[in-house]
């Protein structure tokens, strides 16, 4: 770990992901995002990688479908309309069985909506989004940090089960300035291409084919059931969650991303006021914690749970599986690019205990 | 901790006023965020920056209730005065804004920054200016601290720091 | 025995799965057998498109990438971005190309991307079932311009060789066709020099062959040849539109 260099969001994902071993990066201008490709159009030459800034989003994602075949490390960035765009092209990387990052800096929606924070795109991002039965690992960062070490690592989780990996952030994560350590440059030299990558040299037996076809229903069938047993690996292997103060909590609070850490603060403020709360923090939207909630729903302590979000109310859907009705799930969420603060939180949790 | 919210025009340096005393902070190894206002809202119209200063690690960036406001024009301070904590400050830049803070359960420090800053041989420096008066008035880093923040940030355009430190000083001194 | 010809070694043994008559045959012997022409084995990319071609990653001898409808430019771009050293082509039809992929076409060909791509014209959706194509004629009958398309109603078919020799970027433009012998043969020596330019790093080469589709412009093998000859290149002309 290097010393503390003060970063925007953007920027320090950028960094990180070359230091992950990122030598490619194919995106069209968006905001929240856009320190992203600006910050990759002069770092990737720097370091024998690429950079295209495609006609569309389109483009751009085939782009990266197109470097993944290959077998480079391979990155794109958007945020909410643009990432609607990708969502053929991420239905064809997942179906190919090819890893690369996608990020998307979620803006409010729907339609052009704004361009302020939102978390509205969480369905999209853990349900499917393209068409076809198919799953994303989807990552939510809270912290820069975090988002710095998330993203970092995510170009070996993706090439270990060839699935692609979403980082779910939002216009605030993008947007902030945190002092982060930067991790250590990979050497790609010694990252080992992945044996199925193309390399031109195939022929007759040996040729290599990236391909989403097939025509067959039973030969397709096969492959959704594969597909469906490595999501299941992602599910008992990779989930992560945070949990603060939840042991002796009669309220827990729920968000995930920087809804997150401000929920955090809402549970320091409650517990200053002696009400008793705390924190579920999904860090992994897919796989989804549940088990943090089914354990926190079977606690005699826990009264009730909040889920915090911003957006109408979408991970509340999970949340409500997990806890499995043994408890109560309140909504508190703002829209459009509002961002509730902590006291808002606080405010919200008071109300519903008189 | 210490929440700050920094407003103004853009052009008037708002947000790197903001990141002034993210650096300082980290320098001096508390944990920060910065957290600015973003999009159109930025091009010829107001700004504003979050700055969260603290010794554990920061939870939320976002501020309701202000311990300091730095009020660069005037529709910066109607929008946030009634935000600030009680027994909080307000650094109000007196060269833009004629009223008068009406609160009285809050600290007002009152600043021209902008002909403060023609000493400093440089209007652009304003806002370095407000840094000092605002180090001066919470005492959040010593004054030998922020100096040497400065240079780390302008290390790479060694020209302009005798003209910044000088411009902190007056405003620290003001 | 001597032997005096054989198989290109850029196709493999699968059984085509194209109608009797179909010109799709035919051209991919050509693009197979100018990648022998260049030696060409053991460093080609192909990408096939979604169409009458998609399963084009069956019959070419070498690595293939099945891209998604009308993006074979900008998966080609970034192969050969990533592998410079591979010879990458796209081998893509009209409604690939000309129609929902007419942006990637436009601007991998406007960014000079060094790949070759050759373009299936047979002004007709095949796959699908004989849909108006972007480049079907003025007055040709299709299951959604059952009347002949009418330029009042379905639009002008696009030129898409005039279209991107407008372009600064592209180094090799030209129309060809595969109606008969000679004509094939010139075909083939526009793909080869498509492929040479890649070789010597000249930039984006298109070459355009107007096709024929029996099956779906109801004519027999024989009259869809003529079809070629005698509407289509009026509408198409050949020729070379740009060669730098």
């Amino acid at each position: 770990m290097s010393e503390k260099v003060l970063m925007k969001g953007n920027e320090a994902i950028a960094e990180a992901a070359v230091r992950g071993g990122c030598r490619f990066f194919a995106g069209y201008p968006i905001t929240p995002q856009n320190e992203v490709p600006e910050y990759l159009s002069k770092r990737l030459p720097e370091v024998g990688g690429t950079f295209i800034q495609a006609e569309s989003e389109v483009s751009a994602i085939n782009m990266i479908y197109g470097a993944a075949s290959v077998g480079a490390r391979a990155l794109t960035s958007s945020s909410s309309p643009g990432i609607s765009l990708k969502q053929e092209g991420i239905s064809y990387i997942a179906g190919a069985e090819l890893p690369c990052v996608i990020i998307n800096m979620v803006r409010s929606g729907p339609g052009l909506g704004g361009i302020q924070p939102a978390q509205g795109d969480y369905f999209q991002a853990v349900k499917g989004g393209g068409h076809g039965d198919y799953k994303l690992i989807v990552l939510a960062p809270s912290t820069v940090q975090e988002a710095v070490d998330m993203v970092y690592g995510s170009f070996d989780l993706s090439e270990k089960y060839r699935v692609p990996v979403l980082i779910l952030g939002d216009g605030m994560i993008g947007q902030i300035m945190e002092a982060v350590s930067l991790p250590e440059m990979r050497d790609v030299s010694k990252i080992k291409k992945p044996d199925w990558a193309l390399d031109g040299k195939g022929s007759g037996s040996n040729r290599k084919i990236i391909n989403s076809l097939y025509i067959e229903p039973d030969v397709l069938e096969k492959m959704n059931i594969k597909l469906a047993g490595i999501y299941r690996q992602i599910e008992e292997n990779e989930v992560k969650v945070e949990e603060y103060l939840t042991d002796d909590a009669t309220v827990v609070i729920t968000a995930y991303g920087t809804v997150g850490r401000i929920a955090k603060s809402a549970v320091n403020i409650l517990r200053s006021k002696g009400i008793k709360a705390g924190l579920i923090r999904p860090v992994t939207l897919f796989p989804f914690p549940y088990f943090a909630y089914e354990k926190a729903a079977s606690s005699n302590n826990v009264k009730k749970f909040v889920t915090v979000e911003l957006s109408m109310g979408q991970m509340i859907e999970d949340v409500k599986l997990g806890v499995n009705g043994k408890k109560p799930v309140e909504f508190f969420g703002r829209s459009g690019g509002n961002v509730m603060s902590a006291e808002d939180i606080v405010d919200f949790i008071i109300s519903k205990e008189v | 901790m210490q929440n700050i919210i920094i407003a103004g025009f853009g052009g008037q340096g708002v947000l790197s006023l903001g990141q002034f005393i993210a650096y300082s902070a980290m320098y001096e190894g508390k944990n920060v965020t910065w957290l600015p206002s973003y999009g159109p809202e930025m091009r010829g119209g107001t700004a504003n920056c979050s700055v969260v200063v603290s010794d554990e690690p920061v939870a939320s960036p976002i501020i309701a209730f202000p311990d300091t406001l730095i009020a660069m024009n005037k529709p910066s301070l109607d929008k946030f005065v009634d935000k600030v904590k009680p027994g909080g400050l307000i650094i109000v830049n007196s060269s833009i804004i004629k009223d008068k803070v009406k609160r009285t359960d809050v600290k007002v420090c009152y600043i021209n920054a902008n002909e403060l800053s023609l000493q400093a041989g440089n209007t652009k420096t304003a806002n370095i200016v407000v840094l000092g008066a605002f180090m001066k008035q919470t005492g959040l880093f010593a004054k030998e601290d922020v100096i040497k923040s400065i240079e780390k940030i302008f290390a790479k355009k060694p020209k302009v720091i005798p003209m910044n430190i000088k411009a902190f000083e007056i405003g620290y001194e003001a | 025995m001597a032997k005096v010809f054989q198989k290109s070694s850029f196709l493999t043994d699968a059984v085509l799965h194209y109608c009797p008559g179909c010109g799709h045959g035919i051209v991919h012997r050509l693009v197979a057998e100018a990648l022998d022409d260049i030696k060409a084995q053991g460093h080609v990319i192909g990408i096939a498109p979604v169409g009458c071609a998609v399963f084009a990653y069956n019959y070419f001898n070498c690595d293939m990438i099945e891209a998604a409808h009308g993006r074979a430019p900008s998966v080609a771009t970034a192969v050969k971005r990533v592998n410079p050293d591979n010879i990458v082509f796209a081998y893509q039809g009209d409604g690939d190309l000309a129609s929902i992929g007419l942006c990637e076409t436009v601007h991998a060909a406007a960014r000079g991307e060094n790949v070759t791509i050759v373009f299936i014209n047979n002004a007709i959706y095949g796959m699908t079932g004989g849909q108006m194509a972007p480049t079907t004629l003025i007055g040709q009958k299709t299951t959604t311009s059952p009347l002949g398309r009418n330029p009042a109603v379905n639009g002008n078919p696009i030129r898409i060789c005039e279209l991107l020799s407008t372009l600064d970027g592209p180094s090799y433009i030209e129309r060809v066709a595969v109606y008969d012998t000679p004509h094939i043969l010139s075909a083939k020596k526009a793909i080869r020099k498509a492929f040479e330019n890649q070789v010597n790093k000249k930039g984006f080469s298109l070459i355009e062959v107007l096709c024929n589709c029996p099956t779906n412009w109801g004519m027999t093998p024989q009259q869809s040849m003529d079809y070629i000859k005698n509407d289509m290149t009026k509408i198409f002309p050949l020729g070379v539109f740009k060669e730098v």
